[in-house]
């Protein structure tokens, strides 16, 4: 910095804590890199994960300081505020953490059984984990690219990383394109907000909105447009989401999972940003678009999920068909829709990590006909109940925390007054829960003399789904922590 | 006395250890070993006696006179969305708690599942808590939750125990009801958030039917979102076709609860969350509902009578007692609803009893086909009773329960629903036409060689049907323990009928003299 200070070149001042939690896990990454090379003997896996774990745990520590500087001292910002340190951020951060821990612990049995000596997938895995922070926490348009361009490009390699599967490597050929395809639209609508407002910062395009009336808005519809087009791909809404079920299905399930919740996740974190916050006084604008988004979304997802019949594609249906309920969330542009869409998308990372964790164990990455799952009940009863605990939860049933996520994403819209969207939303959940209902009833009701499956069952992966099924029913009985968590952390524009 | 019963309350939250007891007797079971599957049923059937010794103190202690929620307890659950766990109940809900309190260890003793008795024993004490929570809810955002888990344990023991198409059955009554209560819990956050003006949103049950903040038109629309959900679960016509197929295919103790117990909520959630929640929209739709009720009576009957299945046939049967109830309370009288609250209690007893003997008799000759029976009755001549009895008060044959019910439900509406109550009437003499037949065929001709091996009702299983027997006699002599609980809740209901909506009660007299003797029920 003084190097550059001495040509003249003033660089804005960084507050470092803000930055750590992401400053700790890109430091991991290197850790890791440099041990896999200098070391004089082979780096293990263990290591890579014992890493990895242990920088999380540091990171999420740093956030909840963070989170309590906040509380007292409010948001903040640091690099020529274009990064924001508020409540919404350390949210997603608090989630990218625990979701990287997961997926960590997954990833190192995966990578055992498999026989791949691979510690660079952990430091992938931590540079996409610090991408995704930064997009949540970016506070202008450019650091939310870069910040998702960190975020893919780690997710491209590690779905090609088991590299003698050929399935895998089209899936992250597939993955890479149609990736490469949604950054340039999101990089067009940054240009094209750019020249509607002026300004890339978050905080100057909302001023500006607010203090100019557009004789026509053309420009400012293509931009918003975009964005939308672009965020859509990552959180794979339809028709935005045909991606999704083979890219799904061919990577190595904890990628998947990665995906489901991580990339999904930061992607609603940047839309609720631009849209929510941003293009507030636009809300008339995009608000609409956002409910036919979701309509679509919600429709192709419960519909296409019915008609697989391997449950890896099932899954990444219903992926889809959940982008659809947190976009009736965030359709409804109120602070309890926001809040909603939170609680939704922490919910749904536990839900769906556990998910790809029982199908990870259950059998190689890209054959998971409906078949495999006959006789789980019988031949692993503990594993067919978690399995069946979180297949509900996403469909919604009481007592688990997707029924209190989907009754406030309902509540979001009928306080918008969007009945209709609430409707279709429920009788969706209900076409949707049809497939959920299929994979639980092939695991409890099999021919007799089928003695069922019996899943390669790491260490690790006991430890998740324990976890992640004791979560999702807590959160469904007692949701209140977790609603007053997400209440407090609904954006609002760092200013100063 | 009155005085007393609050103060004995506030002590014991009795109502909340109903729901709770259960769930542990379910931890209890899920923690003992695999070693000892003998072990199961005893502990199951143990809490579950524990929840209904409960209900029948709540039975002891609940103050005849009052028309207010007794025994309630508040206590705060989800803040930050309003919503309240929230129970208590009255004269409607009283006998259903009792019924659910008694049944499921009836059925827990009753019927050996042949397998895994440890999930079973599991999910059967998870019904039981669900069902008493659906019952005891005076929180709506609690109700659904109670309504929609009650499915998850119904349908594992569909799905896990049931007979051949059990998969197809345990999947149509999964969806079936779900797909009812879908459009109801957008109604149920529409009331709350609707109703909330300036004292705050609230899913307090009491509460919104005191507000009655909706406009008319809107408050149609939620009834109508609610009613969906309830007649599927009733059955009623046209959306009753998932229930036949969930009957057949359940395991003997899935479609004695299921009867028993779990289509009660459809008719207690028109009463509570329907005309209570809604008063002026229920008098609106009345005359629907009241004409969907009578076709359920007559369709119930018309189908039953072709049915080759023995337990299909006591599933149509259902459909039709299920009408008249719904009927009942359609007809918005003290009598008809009295009525309708006994026999859905009557119908839990005779229907589940029904069940019960048909399961018995299917573990004795492994098929429930009319045709591939006959001449039972001089193989097992104490079967043979007992079935007659039960068949008898399913008939509605004076001097049994479900005479009772049918006669107060059928002179209740005489007078607001004339034309459907002449119809209803009908269906009486349909349902002697099918059970009366069914049972000719079955228990009389001559005896093939198989039917002759027919054993005879053992002493357990006698034990098992006893409180059935006791239940159908003493409520078809003397029902008037049981009705002057009821009248002053549905006597209040009316009012708040009266009150919110321009239907006016027709005078038809002191109501319970009706049910005081069998005297004046020549007069009319």
């Amino acid at each position: 910095m003084s190097v550059l200070n001495a040509f003249g070149f003033v660089g804005p001042s960084i507050d470092w804590w803000a930055l750590l939690p992401q400053v700790i896990l890109l430091g991991a990454a290197l850790i890791i890199m440099l041990a896999t090379a200098l070391a004089p003997r082979k780096t293990s896996t263990v290591f890579a994960t014992v890493t990895t774990v242990c920088s999380a745990i540091a990171s999420y520590i740093v956030a909840v300081g963070l989170w309590n500087d906040v509380r007292t001292d409010g948001p903040s910002s640091s690099i020529a505020s274009a990064f924001g340190i508020d409540g919404f951020s350390i949210f997603f951060t608090m989630l990218i953490l625990i979701a990287l821990v997961a997926t960590a612990l997954l990833s190192h049995g995966y990578l055992d059984r498999e026989g791949i000596d691979a510690p660079e997938f952990h430091a992938l895995l931590l540079c996409s984990a610090a991408g995704a922070i930064v997009m949540a926490s970016a506070n202008d348009l450019i650091v939310m690219f870069l910040g998702l361009e960190a975020l893919s490009i780690g997710i491209y390699v590690m779905i090609a990383m088991h590299d003698r599967r050929s399935e895998a490597r089209e899936s992250a050929m597939k993955y890479f394109v149609l990736g490469a395809f949604s950054s340039a639209f999101l990089l067009y609508g940054i240009a094209l907000t750019y020249g509607a407002t002026g300004s890339t910062n978050l905080v100057q395009v909302r001023d500006y909105l607010d203090a100019v009336v557009f004789r026509d808005q053309h420009l400012l519809m293509a931009a918003m447009a975009l964005l939308l087009v672009g965020l859509s791909f990552k959180v794979a809404a339809a028709p935005f989401h045909f991606w999704a079920p083979d890219v799904y299905q061919g990577a190595p399930s904890p990628v998947t999972g990665w995906m489901a919740s991580v990339a999904k996740a930061a992607g609603f974190a940047a839309l609720l940003r631009i849209f929510f916050a941003a293009f507030a006084s636009h809300q008339i604008d995009w608000s609409p678009i956002v409910s036919v988004l979701a309509s679509v979304t919600l429709i192709v997802g419960a519909v296409m999920a019915i008609l697989q019949t391997d449950v890896k594609r099932m899954l990444a249906f219903s992926s889809v068909s959940h982008a659809g309920y947190v976009l009736v969330a965030v359709q409804s542009a109120t602070a309890q829709g926001t809040a909603a869409a939170l609680f939704y998308l922490f919910t749904y990372t536990f839900m769906v990590l556990g998910t790809f964790a029982v199908v990870g164990a259950m059998g190689p990455d890209d054959d998971h006909p409906l078949a495999n799952y006959a006789g789980l009940g019988r031949s692993r009863p503990l594993v067919a109940i978690a399995f069946t605990v979180l297949l509900l939860a996403q469909a919604g049933i009481p007592a688990t925390s997707g029924f209190i996520a989907k009754f406030q994403v309902i509540a979001a819209a009928v306080n918008s007054e969007n009945y209709v969207l609430a409707g279709l939303a429920m009788v969706t959940a209900v076409i949707g829960a049809f497939m959920y209902l299929r994979i639980v009833m092939a695991m409890y009701v099999a021919d007799d003399e089928n003695e069922g499956p019996t899943p390669s069952w790491h260490w690790t992966t006991s430890i998740v789904v324990i976890a992640v099924v004791g979560f999702t029913l807590l959160a469904g009985l007692v949701p209140q922590f977790l609603i007053e968590f997400a209440e407090e952390a609904v954006p609002i524009l760092i200013r100063g | 006395m009155e005085l007393l019963a609050a103060q004995s309350v506030s002590s014991f939250p009795v109502l909340n250890a109903l729901i709770v007891v259960p769930v542990i007797g379910a931890l209890a079971v899920v923690l003992l070993p695999n070693s000892r599957p003998e072990l199961m049923r005893p502990v199951g059937a143990l809490f579950s006696s524990i929840a209904g010794a409960l209900s029948l103190y709540v039975m002891a202690q609940f103050s005849i006179h009052q028309s207010d929620f007794q025994f309630e307890s508040i206590q705060s659950w989800i803040p930050a969305l309003g919503i309240n766990w929230h129970v208590g109940v009255d004269g409607i809900s009283l006998w259903l708690v009792v019924l659910t309190g008694l049944i499921t260890p009836i059925v827990l003793v009753a019927v050996d599942p042949h397998h895994d008795p440890k999930p079973y024993t599991a999910w059967l004490l998870l019904l039981q808590a669900g069902s008493f929570g659906a019952f005891l809810a005076l929180d709506l955002f609690l109700f659904f939750v109670m309504f929609e888990i009650v499915l998850v344990p119904m349908y594992m023991l569909i799905g896990g125990w049931g007979y051949d198409d059990r998969r197809y059955a345990a999947t149509k009554f999964f969806l079936y009801t779900m797909a009812g209560s879908a459009l109801m819990l957008v109604a149920i956050v529409s009331v709350a958030t609707l109703s909330a003006g300036d004292q705050g949103i609230t899913f307090n049950v009491i509460e919104l039917a005191e507000r009655q903040a909706l406009s008319p038109n809107t408050a149609r629309l939620c009834f109508l979102a609610f009613a969906l959900a309830f007649v599927i679960k009733v059955p009623v016509f046209p959306v009753h076709t998932w229930l036949p197929d969930a009957h057949t295919e359940a395991p003997t103790a899935g479609s004695v609860v299921l009867a028993a117990v779990m289509l009660k909520l459809g008719t207690y959630g028109l009463l509570r969350f329907g005309l209570y929640l809604f008063p002026e929209a229920s008098v609106w739709a009345a005359p629907t509902l009241a004409t969907l009720g009578v076709i359920g009576v007559i369709y119930g009957a018309i189908v039953a009578t072709m049915q080759k299945d023995l337990k299909r046939l006591v599933a149509y049967s259902s459909v039709a007692h299920m009408g008249f109830i719904v009927l009942g309370i359609f007809a918005f009288t003290t009598q008809s609803l009295e009525g309708g609250v006994l026999q859905m209690i009557n119908h839990g007893i005779s229907t589940g009893a029904l069940f019960l003997l048909v399961g018995m008799l299917y573990e004795r000759r492994k098929t429930r086909a009319i045709e591939e029976l006959s001449g039972i009755q001089s193989a097992a001549p104490i079967f043979a009773g007992f079935f007659t009895v039960v068949m008898l008060s399913s008939i509605g044959v004076p001097g049994l329960n479900g005479f009772v019910g049918e006669f107060l439900v059928l002179i209740g509406s005489y007078d607001t629903r004339r034309w459907w109550t002449i119809i209803a009437a009908t269906g009486v003499i349909l349902a002697a036409l099918y059970l009366l037949w069914a049972y000719q065929r079955v228990f009389h001709g001559e005896p093939t060689p198989n039917d002759q091996d027919t054993p005879d009702l053992t002493f357990k299983e006698g034990l098992v049907l006893a409180p059935f027997i006791v239940a159908i006699v003493f409520l078809g002599l003397y029902p008037k323990p049981v009705l002057e609980r009821i009248e002053p809740a549905v006597q209040n209901l009316i009012s708040h009928l009266e009150e919110h909506s321009d239907f006016v009660e027709p005078d038809l007299g002191a109501p319970i003299a009706i049910s005081d003797q069998s005297g004046p029920k020549d007069d009319h």
